[in-house]
């Protein structure tokens, strides 16, 4: 019981370590040590490596693009070099630039962070060559294992069971299609290098398979400049477990327990945990000495990730990939084991060996994390840009681990992956922390760009997850659940209730809201006219909210609820929202300032917050309130700007909407390739355009079968979220 | 600073004390002296009469509510429902976009024109009253299209006029939304010629635009004939396109005169007016849009407010001590009931506290000192007959608070002035005379409440509607004559009586008592308040428990853009 409760102490602190292990006097002190790392990265982990070289006494150096000047990242830092324009290839991902950069500022070491040049052998090799320490694994395995047929060569010889599959050098297509058939569908096609998911694709049958190849070998040669492809046996139920190891420059190599990262969107993983649930300890034990072996077959050191596909049905669990990086979801595992990963990795890199052997190595509790992103979840979670008018994450504890690397008021661009952050989450045991997962998700607030909050905390709140059913295709499998039929008349109008009393809470804040600051401006001679509630001779007064409410898990447009707002004596507001479906409500409401209202209805008061910024013609509110978030907006009906007057045409959305048969840019991106020509007969669903935003392909179909019409855009331009790309029209004649 | 200290000592004697930071300046009241202008609670309410006053106001003001409901909407749902179609708001509605958001409106004589005519006119087919656009407080004239089509009837003429006249006194800006159809023609004789008629409208606009006061016309819909020159005469104006039309004349007539065939929109729409002929200044896509000018146009007027004395921030005073809407159950139905002006004072104003002047001489009439948000006040009330001394006290304190340039508060309850040998003999008519003198003459802002009686001379020496109020309600409950009903009949049938005998017809004591209740009957009717505030005797009727909030918001209009002026009275008969 002691020996628990001084865990559970231990972790109080906000990254634990234990330093006993080390031994120090094994290195020359004089040399060798870290006293300056440079951060090739940007983000949250750039933020995270950071706080664990502070806590060292290790200053630290970052590198920044144009597009970052002012993030965080480059706050945190002792010290910032610029390193180029926005895009990734100028900065992030030039080596040269970053190793001028160590050199100029006198930085001992680099730590790549994940992404980048993390999985880069030639970066790592080139520090070696500069006489600059990598913190990571050395070059010739991160060399074998990034090319993922010579990485499946080397584990099937070391004893690491593989997926059925061809990973031959010969590429050729028809040969390719040969070994697929020999295989059997589905089949997996993927790129041998890079990861992430980039270039994957799913087969379900042969006629699908030249279309697919193509855009894998295209998408692998934009992304990691190298376009070899292997194909796998597609597992229908499978998992994604993978294992944590852990090696120092001595040969010794631990495992530090599994991590399930099943459940996914986009092939990207968006929810992770340590331990896996509903496996068992001998499993566990066989995937760590197969994680710990494929390690040891590329003589490892520095953390690594031995992912592994579980074949539900069958039970079997053959070798994926090993990731040669620190991963993003590495907070779990730090989690269970009571350890700080990036320490670690100090030192390691500094020669120092592992402080612990395999049997020492703890399991403590359970470990959630959620990957919040900029993105738009009903759109097929399309990555989004946007500025992040309000941004406030939920309170941290020893528990309760923000990892962010944006603050409000900052920009998600384009350039980068959208990750706003992670929401790390611990508790004594799995449901412990899914509780603890689900309160910190409703009060994680976000609002300026859609978010997969909500959706994060529909899947937390799943039954299926609670039971620990985790498997890769979890969200198609409940998608039922988790996003709302528009054809099901009794979820949408559930879903619609509850929009509708958060409208009516929103509509109560505002005008408490609004009160306060009309009062705080009026002339002093004139404050009893600004009293609340507003006075009306013989009357109440009333005013009319027209909230447009944008319904995050719907494709459909903002839909309108309609809030009448009454003043009644002593402050209080009668709300309608119309239709007798919804009651009245009586609402109270304290604002405790800033964003942060208490609401009160029939004697029952809820801590509510409230998030409002002006974009395009539109004002928009955010309300969180219990465990719901709702977002509407509102027209400026009373905003002059940019009304010419000369004009008797205001411009209104409707005119700028396109035409019937046009088609937009989903999403900010640049044109990788234009498939068809201006003025082309197409069918229906023919790829017509390709766009790349952030670091995926987006491939633009036809709408309908007819004619292409004003497609102006070309390779390489970059076009911005709703520009009209073309036009389908339905006879020739009426192309222009 | 001085004044401030002042302040602070004068706290409340009981425990019911208002803000924290009075709590914590309790020691500064050392002596129980000090604290005694707090009015004691004096309220029985568990009498007989609390009970009995309390039902009978509440049945009064479901009365006046079910009235209020009644012309809240406008002309009735199919007029309402035409004007929606055409993509145009309600008048209070658009005065509702127009001040600034969750702030006050005070709306005046709702009842207008109530029972007036043939039809019902609806608040006389006209929305007055004024409210904060931008921090400034401006007075709204909009017609009800809903309405006879926004023509001008008699009332409507003389709604709009009193409305420019409390503007042209408190010196607010005025916003003119326009709607209207011109003067109702079949009651021409009534509205054209006489001097408090159509055109007094346009008079007032080019007195009140040489005197500063910003005139502001927002077409949004027809505005034609005389209309017409409401816009015409704005500074400046903003027009909707294809709903705001100004012309001298409409289509049809043109087409009679001239036989030109024009439409509306090319003989006086929006574009004509703002592009070819000048007549308005700013095109407007739509009515929000021209609610949006309007606002702006606020935004930019030169009156800042504080043109007169210097305004502190007042959001620092207490409330009364005791639950305003208790005025509720204080004043009797039945006139002849007395009750305690200062239980209604005591309601009124912060925290209670009342620093009576004269309070042993004259008693009949109260009058005292006093705070209502903060503005400082002085109060007239009334607690009986009025007396020489009583008159006399009056003028006396009128001269402190003009002196001083205090604004005064009238609270009238009143029969009149003592009558009969001992009172003539000590010249009554030469003390109500000077009380009379006193009020007229007086330079500072008067409001009147009429919260009882208000019969005969009383009325004039408490400041009734001949005496220019800046503004003046009524109770429910309140009754104005010349004299009592009963009186009335009593005077009327010893005349009738007396004329009876000069020609030998004889008068039977059946017939003496139908004359008699026949003219109880027409002082009855005459004398309510919803006949009064049908023909604007007043601004209107409000409910006792808002008799606070509506005269803070009138002090607030009356003094913030206005100049204190200094009093010069007429020869007082001593």
């Amino acid at each position: 019981m002691s020996s628990l409760a001084s865990l559970l102490r231990r972790r109080a602190r906000p990254i634990p370590l234990r330093l006993r292990g080390f031994s120090s006097n094994s290195i020359d002190r004089a040399s060798g040590r870290i006293e300056k790392l440079l951060i090739a990265n940007r983000g949250e982990i750039a933020c995270r490596i950071m706080r664990t070289a502070k806590r060292l006494g290790i200053r630290t150096v970052a590198v920044y693009s144009d597009a970052d000047e002012r993030s965080l990242h480059v706050k945190l830092a002792d010290e910032a070099v610029r390193i180029g324009p926005p895009p990734a290839r100028l900065s992030y991902l030039s080596a040269a630039s970053i190793i001028e950069a160590a050199s100029r500022t006198g930085a001992q070491a680099i730590h790549p962070g994940y992404g980048f040049l993390s999985e880069s052998s030639e970066f790592a090799q080139l520090c070696q060559d500069e006489g600059i320490t990598f913190v990571g694994p050395p070059a010739s395995a991160i060399r074998d294992m990034g090319d993922k047929s010579a990485s499946k060569r080397i584990m099937g010889a070391a004893g690491v069971p593989l997926v059925p599959g061809y990973h031959g050098y010969e590429q050729d297509i028809d040969l390719m299609k040969l070994e697929a058939d020999k295989i059997g569908y589905p089949i997996l096609i993927k790129p041998t290098h890079g990861g992430g998911g980039k270039g994957m694709r799913i087969v379900q049958s042969p006629e699908d398979f030249v279309d697919s190849f193509i855009g894998a070998q295209r998408e692998a040669a934009a992304s990691f400049g190298i376009n070899t492809i292997l194909l796998e046996k597609y597992i229908t139920k499978p998992r994604h477990i993978e294992v944590q190891i852990f090696g120092d420059k001595y040969g010794n190599i631990v495992h530090l327990n599994e991590r399930d990262c099943s459940v996914q969107r986009r092939h990207q993983k968006i929810i992770e945990e340590a331990p896996a649930p509903n496996i068992s300890g001998d499993f566990r034990s066989h995937l760590g000495q197969a994680a710990v072996s494929a390690a040891k077959a590329v003589n490892y050191h520095s953390a690594g990730t031995v992912e592994f596909i579980v074949d539900t049905l069958s039970g079997e669990f053959y070798f994926m990939e090993m990731n040669t990086r620190l991963q993003v979801e590495h907070p779990v595992t730090e989690m269970i084991v009571g350890q700080d990963l990036v320490a670690w990795q100090i030192r390691v890199a500094n020669g120092e060996p592992l402080p612990f052997s395999q049997s020492e190595v703890p399991l403590l509790g359970h470990a959630f994390e959620a990957r919040i992103y900029a993105e738009n979840v009903p759109k097929g979670f399309l990555p989004a840009t946007g500025i992040l008018h309000h941004y406030h994450p939920v309170q941290a504890s020893s528990e309760v681990r923000v990892e962010t690397g944006v603050e409000q008021g900052d920009t998600v661009s384009m350039h980068y992956d959208p990750m706003i952050a992670k929401l790390v989450v611990w508790g004594e045991d799995r449901t412990g922390a899914l509780i603890k997962m689900r309160d910190s998700l409703s009060k994680f607030q976000v609002a300026g760009l859609p978010t997969n909050i909500d959706f994060l905390s529909k899947l937390a709140n799943h039954g299926a997850f609670e039971k620990g059913e985790v498997e890769t295709h979890f969200i198609e499998l409940h998608k039922d659940d988790l996003f709302v039929d528009p054809d099901d008349e009794l979820s949408t109008q559930l879903v619609y209730k509850s929009a509708a009393r958060s409208a009516a809470i929103a509509a109560a804040c505002l005008c408490e809201k609004e009160h306060a600051s009309t009062s705080e401006s009026s002339p002093g001679s004139l404050s009893v006219w600004y009293a609340n509630p507003p006075f009306r001779v013989n009357h109440f007064a009333k005013r009319t909210m027209e909230l447009e409410w944008e319904d995050d898990t719907s494709k459909g447009g903002p839909k309108l609820v309609p809030v009448h707002v009454t003043h009644m004596p002593k402050g209080k507001y009668l709300i309608e929202t119309g239709g007798s479906s919804f009651p009245d409500l009586e609402l109270n409401i304290v604002h405790l300032g800033n964003h942060h209202f208490r609401v009160e209805h029939d004697g029952l008061s809820t801590n509510t917050s409230m998030a409002v910024y002006q974009k395009d013609q539109f004002e928009h509110i955010h309300i969180w309130h219990g465990s719901c978030h709702h977002h509407f907006r509102r027209r400026n009906k009373l905003d002059l700007v940019d009304i010419d007057e000369s004009n008797q045409h205001r411009p209104t959305t409707e005119a700028s909407s396109h035409p019937p048969g046009s088609v937009a840019a989903p999403m900010a991106g640049l044109v990788v390739k234009v498939l068809v020509k201006d003025g082309e007969k197409v069918p229906e669903g023919q790829p017509i355009i390709v766009l790349e935003a952030m670091k995926m392909e987006h491939v633009v179909k036809a709408t309908h079968a007819g004619y292409i019409s004003g497609l102006r855009v070309s390779a390489g331009q970059q076009v911005s979220d709703g520009t009209l790309l073309f036009t389908v029209k339905e006879n020739r004649g009426d192309v222009s | 600073m001085l004044r401030n200290l002042a302040r602070k000592i004068q706290l409340p004697a009981s425990g019911r004390s208002i803000s924290r930071r009075r709590r914590q300046n309790l020691p500064l009241c050392p002596s129980r002296y000090l604290c005694s202008s707090v009015l004691p609670d004096t309220l029985d309410r568990t009498s007989d009469s609390y009970a009995r006053n309390s039902e009978a106001m509440e049945g009064l003001i479901s009365q006046l509510h079910s009235h209020i409901l009644q012309v809240m909407n406008g002309g009735g749902s199919d007029a309402v429902k035409r004007n929606t179609s055409r993509n145009k708001l309600l008048p209070r509605d658009r005065i509702d976009s127009l001040i600034d958001p969750g702030s006050s409106f005070l709306e005046l004589s709702q009842l207008a024109g109530h029972e007036l005519y043939d039809d019902p006119l609806p608040s006389g087919g006209i929305i007055t009253g004024f409210g904060p656009v931008h921090g400034k407080l401006c007075m709204f004239v909009a017609n009800d299209p809903t309405v006879k089509g926004g023509t001008y009837f008699p009332i409507t003429v003389k709604k709009h006029l009193r409305a420019q006249e409390i503007a042209a006194k408190c010196r607010l800006p005025c916003m003119y939304l326009v709607d209207s159809g011109g003067a109702f023609l079949p009651k021409q004789a009534e509205i054209f010629p006489d001097k408090e008629n159509f055109g007094r409208i346009f008079y007032n606009q080019s007195l009140m635009s040489a005197d500063g006061i910003p005139q502001i016309a927002l077409v949004l819909g027809s505005c034609t004939a005389g209309g017409a020159y409401i816009p015409a005469m704005a500074d400046e104006s903003v027009m909707v396109k294809g709903n705001g039309t100004i012309f001298l004349a409409g289509p049809p007539l043109v087409k009679a005169a001239t036989g030109e065939e024009v439409s509306a929109e090319d003989l006086g729409g929006a574009s004509l007016h703002c592009r070819t002929s000048g007549v308005s200044d700013y095109f407007a896509q739509d009515e929000q849009h021209a609610l949006a000018i309007g606002r702006n146009i606020a935004k930019n007027l030169h009156m800042a407010g504080n043109m007169g004395t210097q305004h502190q921030r007042i959001s620092d005073f207490k409330e009364p001590l005791y639950d305003e809407a208790e005025l509720r159950a204080i004043a009797p139905t039945d006139l002849k009931q007395s009750f305690d002006i200062r239980s209604v004072i005591s309601r009124i104003v912060d925290g209670s506290e009342f620093d009576e002047f004269k309070k042993l001489y004259g008693a009949t009439l109260v009058t005292g000192f006093a705070r209502i948000f903060g503005q400082p006040v002085g109060i007239i009330g009334n607690n009986g007959i009025l007396f020489n001394e009583s008159a006399v006290k009056g003028a006396h304190f009128i001269e402190l608070c003009t002196q001083r340039n205090i604004p005064l508060i009238f609270l009238q309850n009143i029969t009149g002035f003592m009558v009969g040998s001992k009172s003539e003999a000590n010249g009554i008519a030469k003390s109500g005379a000077k009380m009379v003198m006193a009020v007229s003459c007086a330079k500072v802002p008067k409001i009147t409440v009429v919260v009882g009686g208000s019969f005969g001379a009383g009325n004039y020496a408490m400041c009734g509607r001949a005496y220019s109020p800046d503004f003046m309600f009524f109770w429910p409950n309140a009754r104005i004559s010349v004299m009592g009903g009963p009186q009335a009949a009593g005077v009327l049938a010893q005349i009738e009586g007396a004329s009876r005998k000069k020609t030998g017809t004889p008068w039977s004591k059946e017939e003496e008592e139908k004359f008699k209740a026949g003219v109880v009957e027409a002082y009855d009717r005459e004398g309510s308040a919803y006949y009064s505030t049908a023909r604007l005797w007043d601004d209107g009727i409000i409910d006792p428990a808002d008799t606070r909030k509506v005269l803070g918001l009138c002090l607030a209009a009356a003094t913030t853009n206005r100049m204190p002026e200094s009093t010069k009275y007429g020869v007082f008969r001593m």
